[in-house]
């Protein structure tokens, strides 16, 4: 149900984590925000890539409203968005000098295994399969603050 | 008292009759559990946006197979929309016929199609009508004083 690979998960201690979820489903945005809220996150969302790449300020703009990397510890996106997708912001991020060691979490309705391996070798952190359940966000939460 | 145990009894019926008859899904019960004190609507919520977001989605998939020349592309981009919500709330037969409806999309198979608007839209207004029946059975409990449990 979810493919990860190990990783250190970088967060000062008695931080509370700050998320970004990515989701062009109004639903599934509030489901997941509220999943996260319940694992103690903070949590911001964003509709689509060029939205969440904007908060992190890698759009060439250089616009940055949430200060550089040591305000968000993770990304969590849908694969399927209109215009970019999932794994296209996966890229962008781990592109970033100043992004790439932030963990990214990839959701899809699809069990597609070349899509999963693709995500994981473009350096996903997991890949999680929709709908999402309260377990899925505290394994991630708990990895995080570990 | 024993009035307020009818209901509770009633409500913890009708909810278990929804399981069972597949309307709704184990999903449903995570969404249940989400609720808590600093968001005490929050199922009603969710599923409220959730029906504002079918409206939506069924007005447009009823446009798009209404057009001379039909952009299945279009047209199934909308039944991935609603699949995902309804598969998140745990609408398990609405979720159901939606992935019908994709391969319908795929094969460009407009009877194929019009037949899987027509039940969707079916799925929907027997869920949309049965949920809130559910909603108005839990104020009616808690409004006598009762409880609704999780």
């Amino acid at each position: 149900m979810a493919a990860s690979s190990s990783s250190n998960w970088v967060m000062e201690s008695g931080d509370v984590p700050h998320v970004l979820a990515v989701d062009d489903n109004l639903i599934d945005r509030k489901l997941v925000e509220k999943l996260l809220r319940n694992s103690s996150c903070k949590v911001t969302t964003a509709e689509n890539g060029p939205r969440a790449l904007e908060l992190l300020g890698l759009t060439s703009g250089g616009q940055n409203n949430m200060n550089g990397r040591s305000k968000v510890n993770m990304i969590i996106t849908d694969y399927c968005m209109p215009g970019m997708t999932g794994y296209e912001l996966l890229k962008k991020i781990k592109e970033s000098s100043v992004m790439k060691e932030v963990p990214v979490v990839i959701m899809s309705s699809e069990n597609i295994p070349t899509r999963i391996n693709k995500c994981l070798e473009e350096g996903a952190q997991m890949f999680i399969l929709k709908p999402l359940k309260q377990s899925d966000v505290r394994k991630l939460t708990c990895q995080l603050m570990n | 008292m024993d009035g307020i145990v009818q209901l509770e009894r009633q409500l913890v019926d009708y909810t278990a009759s929804l399981f069972h008859e597949g309307f709704l899904d184990d999903q449903f019960n995570q969404l249940q559990q989400l609720q808590d004190e600093s968001n005490p609507d929050f199922v009603v919520e969710v599923v409220t946006l959730f029906f504002e977001d079918a409206d939506r989605l069924l007005n447009e998939l009823t446009k798009a197979l209404g057009q001379p020349s039909i952009d299945f592309k279009r047209l199934d981009a909308h039944v991935h929309q609603l699949k995902g919500s309804s598969s998140s709330i745990g609408a398990q037969r609405i979720h159901r016929v939606c992935i019908s409806f994709r391969n319908t999309c795929e094969e460009q198979n407009v009877e194929g199609c019009l037949k899987n608007l027509q039940q969707v839209k079916h799925e929907y207004s027997l869920v949309k009508s049965k949920l809130e029946t559910l909603f108005r059975m839990e104020q009616q409990i808690l409004a006598a004083g009762g409880s609704v449990s999780r």
